[in-house]
């Protein structure tokens, strides 16, 4: 990370005359220029689009700088709830930036075995670990593997001619996703509240499920780091409607090695490749959303699945039983190749560390910072815990304050207002991927934060002082939109 | 638990007793005392055991071996251009690629400032006002343009899209509308293009919300869209334009067609194919919809030292604030894919744009004639005006089906099948003479077939 900000736009290394380009054959593309001034005049652009012309040292530099103003989780700790940011291998990087780049998806299937082969591998890994009957891997993201999760339910009530299920039970603790999800595959959302320790309130779900529920959407452990432990007899009263138990797999990494979604009773679930499989985030994507159904559900996964006919050949299919098709052809085929390295190279055996790992993480932290931080849910954590920001009030120190001046110590901040439940939730989610060390110096920061929040509070409010940027305006953002190159011309 | 011997976990024994101690437990397994017995995992996954990388490297390059590269005369979509080795190169980056999105601006300018630029590029291309950053891909893309355009006019839940968009970018829009209470009509086409009397009698109804209309369109073709837009707005619907980035730069935009919305694949900005994803779906629009958008969306402003900076901004159009009242429940997605085609694009700059285009009109121009001369094939719709892809159809007694197989054994992906005896065949700048040639070698061997 840079002391001082980059601050430099592509745009602004533009000059006439540049160019970063050589074509194989530039008088070819000359001509064809010609053939194109040949087709109707309306047909053409009038003026050229305002991109940048820059050489190839002068963009390398730029961006080579402009990257020291991010922080990745190979900068440093990222402890951030919900998110998983685990160490991404490199082996995966280098092996799938070599692996089917130059594949067209629409070849014919027996010049893509290999390419297929990853997928099938993958699905079938995927399905033993969650202990489901069959994955697709075509969803993009973690949300789009929830709503495409939510349309093979509504497939499945439609199959059966079950048109009355109209409504998605969503705990309160629930990503913003799953609500969003719902409302996207045209449900109704209702609400399950919490019960004081964070998990859902039985009585209260039982009491609005009915014949009109299609599916209970559930976090298991749920966003304050809590295993549903009433989960038998959740799954019992959800069947007993007729509706069926959604798994969001944003949490699944606690339970690698120590329990599966499919033996819970869960009847859909997505995974989070860029969480639990080690795939990196970029910055927002890509991600992958890979969904899994139980046995009898196959049928409804979306279009197209990959299968294999019996001589072992993968062949790519089509079905009218599917609930539709949400993207153009397999998904974000890369980010399943670095997934099925990432297992394959912890094993069998070496999975079955990472829950417990994870969970141990978080523990340490939570232990060593309850004292001086409020933890409104005791009791052993999974993989995250959330503090409801410091112990004492007095100090006017808010959650906000804490996640900037962990900016300053070097840290990324946790996820912060999340969830819902409490007025200043600061939530940790640690990873297996780090040290003792590493959590020892966060803890040190957060316990130091801490002591200057009481001793110099407003020292502690006006952070951080020592990133590159400080404060950006918000508010000016919103309301005067700057949203282009041209927009800061004007 | 005993302690993992692992590259990625830094575990010594000796961790693992103290930090047990200091959580108040003996064993890893007491954390998971509130799992009940009856869900807990006993048996193994059925996957191999552990392999180390030089293994992990063995294993995928077998893998490969059942692959077969060929050379790409197929689009419907996905084009082959040239990425040039500084984008892997600095893609490979781990301050961008490890980094999440960018909630914390202070330490995230690098990912806000390519977005931004992401932003300026697309709406530069299509014309438009504003973009997001970003969507899925080119289908979803259009997806999401067909919801946003159904929540900017209550009550219309009718959409009508055209027979000569990308099959496979309507049964997306399809499927996500059909969950919607949406109803999504084909508006029929025309020797190769949309039907505009077919349209008029369409928007008579007076309830359609959108139109959604390609260029190029999914057989190649330029549509002329001449007074489409006005005829879409008297009957007070949205019009949706979907297109294929690169082409932007030397064809009409969007916004000059006078769609409100544009929307497409930005895959071929460069974007290698690996067999299907990950690509980059774009979506951008008028500022008077800019509040209806789906997604991330960043924003310039100052902080306390007066530096120009970036930020995530109109936030409160999102899932995580807004929850199921949110204009989609798309969170980030596809980031790097944003800095991969910002780099293209301003390595190409504007001229080297045109001439990646201009070299593929050439080469399918080329191309064109010698698959007419040999008697085998013929263009689909030769008076239609094209770029760098165009449909063909077989001649009496051979098959497209024989020809994609016999091409796949002499290396040459021939094109996309069509129909029943259609063939969509594309040309970038990456295939050159000799491969044209080749072609057309595989063509003139081609037999005629008994039927």
């Amino acid at each position: 990370m840079n002391t001082q900000l980059y601050d430099k736009l592509i745009f602004e290394l533009s000059r006439p005359g540049c160019r970063g380009y050589a074509l194989p054959d530039e008088n070819r593309a000359d001509e064809g220029l010609g053939d194109i001034k040949t087709l109707p005049e309306q047909l053409l652009r009038e003026s050229e689009p305002e991109l940048p012309r820059v050489d190839e040292p002068t963009l390398v530099r730029h961006y080579t700088n402009s990257s020291t103003n991010n922080f990745g989780v190979d900068t440093g700790f990222y402890p951030l709830g919900s998110c998983t940011m685990k160490y991404n291998p490199k082996i995966n990087e280098e092996l799938a930036a070599g692996f089917a780049s130059e594949l067209h998806p629409l070849q014919p299937a027996d010049t893509v075995q290999g390419a297929l082969e990853v997928y099938w591998r993958l699905q079938k890994a995927l399905s033993t670990i969650g202990g489901m009957a069959e994955f697709t891997l075509n969803p993009h993201a973690g949300a789009q593997g929830e709503l495409t999760g939510l349309m093979v339910i509504k497939s499945y009530h439609n199959s059966r001619e079950d048109y009355g299920r109209t409504r998605i039970l969503v705990p309160d603790s629930a990503h913003g996703t799953n609500p969003a999800s719902a409302a996207c595959a045209g449900y109704e959302v209702v609400e399950v509240h919490s019960m004081p320790d964070g998990t859902v309130d039985v009585e209260d779900l039982k009491s609005k499920l009915d014949s009109s529920v299609a599916a209970l959407m559930m976090t298991n452990p749920n966003t304050v780091g809590m295993f549903e432990r009433n989960i038998p007899v959740i799954a019992e009263a959800v069947h007993a409607v007729g509706a069926l138990l959604y798994y969001d797999g944003a949490n699944l990494n606690p339970l690698l090695g120590v329990a599966r979604p499919g033996d819970m009773g869960f009847d859909v679930m997505h995974i989070n490749l860029h969480k639990t499989f080690a795939t990196p985030h970029g910055g927002g994507g890509p991600g992958a959303g890979p969904v899994g159904v139980r046995a009898g559900l196959e049928q409804f996964l979306p279009n197209p699945r990959v299968l294999q006919a019996p001589d072992g050949t993968l062949y790519v299919n089509e079905q009218d039983s599917a609930c539709g098709r949400v993207s153009a052809w397999l998904g974000n085929y890369t980010v399943f190749v670095k997934a099925l390295a990432y297992i394959y190279t912890l094993g069998a055996c070496g999975l079955r560390y990472v829950g417990p790992l994870a969970t141990l993480n978080a523990n340490y932290i939570m232990h060593s910072l309850c004292d001086l931080y409020e933890l409104p849910i005791p009791g052993p954590c999974k993989h995250e815990f959330v503090f409801d920001g410091l112990k004492d009030k007095s100090t006017g120190v808010t959650t906000l304050n804490i996640a900037k001046a962990l900016l300053d110590c070097g840290f990324h901040a946790p996820t912060i207002y999340f969830p819902l439940l409490f007025h200043e939730s600061l939530m940790i989610e640690p990873t297996e991927t780090e040290s003792r060390r590493t959590l020892d110096d966060f803890i040190s920061a957060m316990r130091d934060i801490a002591g200057r929040a009481a001793s110099e509070p407003d020292s502690v409010r006006t952070e951080p002082h020592h990133t590159p940027v400080r404060h950006p305006d918000d508010t000016e953002a919103a309301l005067h939109p700057r949203l282009t190159w041209s927009d800061l011309k004007c | 638990m005993d302690t993992p011997s692992h590259p990625y976990f830094p575990h010594t024994a000796e961790d693992i007793a103290a930090m047990l101690e200091r959580c108040g437990v003996k064993t890893v397994e007491e954390l998971y005392s509130d799992v009940p017995d009856s869900v807990l995992f006993r048996g193994h996954y059925e996957l191999p055991s552990a392999m180390s990388e030089s293994e992990l490297r063995r294993f995928f390059k077998q893998l490969a071996r059942k692959d077969r590269e060929l050379i790409c005369f197929a689009g419907a979509g996905f084009y082959q251009h040239y990425t040039p080795a500084v984008i892997p190169a600095l893609l490979s980056r781990s301050e961008f690629y490890t980094a999440y999105t960018p909630y914390q601006p202070e330490i995230s300018q690098g990912t806000l400032q390519y977005i931004f630029e992401y932003q300026s590029i697309m709406c530069a291309l299509t014309g438009m006002d504003v973009c997001n950053a970003s969507m899925y891909d080119g289908s979803t893309a259009t997806a999401e343009a067909m919801m946003m355009a159904v929540n900017s006019l209550k009550r219309r839940r009718r959409v009508l899209i055209s027979a000569t968009v990308n099959p496979l970018v309507a049964q997306v829009v399809n499927t996500y509308a059909s969950y919607n209470n949406v109803t999504v009509e084909v508006l029929p086409e025309k020797d190769g293009i949309t039907d505009r009397e077919a349209l008029r009698s369409m928007l008579g109804a007076g309830d359609v919300a959108a139109v959604i209309v390609a260029t190029p369109n999914y057989f190649g073709i330029l549509e002329d869209y001449t007074g489409l837009a006005d005829e879409v707005h008297a009957a007070k619907a949205l019009l949706i334009m979907n297109a294929h980035a690169t082409t932007l730069s030397v064809l009409r935009t969007p916004a000059d067609w006078g769609a409100d919305i544009a929307c497409g694949e930005a895959q071929s900005l460069g974007l290698p194919l690996n067999y299907g994803g990950p690509y980059l779906g774009y979506l951008s629009c008028r500022r008077q919809f800019m509040r209806k958008m789906p997604g991330r969306i960043v924003g310039a402003t100052t902080d306390d030292r007066g530096q120009r900076v970036f930020v995530l901004t109109l936030q409160a159009r999102e899932q995580h604030i807004r929850r199921e009242k949110a204009t989609s429940n798309i969170c980030s997605n596809q980031g790097i894919m944003t800095l991969h085609a910002v780099m293209y694009a301003s390595l190409m700059g504007p001229e080297g744009l045109r001439r990646v285009n201009g070299a593929g009109a050439s080469g399918m121009r080329r191309l064109a004639a010698e698959l007419c001369l040999t008697g085998k094939m013929r263009l689909k719709y030769p008076d239609r005006p094209y770029l760098n892809e165009a449909l063909f159809e077989m001649a009496d007694g051979y098959s497209a089906d024989t020809l994609i197989n016999e091409a796949a054994r002499a290396g040459i992906l021939a094109g996309v099948r069509v129909g029943l005896n259609g063939l969509l065949v594309a040309v970038t700048e990456q295939q050159n003479e000799e491969d044209i040639k080749a072609y057309i070698k595989v063509v003139n061997s081609l037999k005629k077939e008994n039927s």
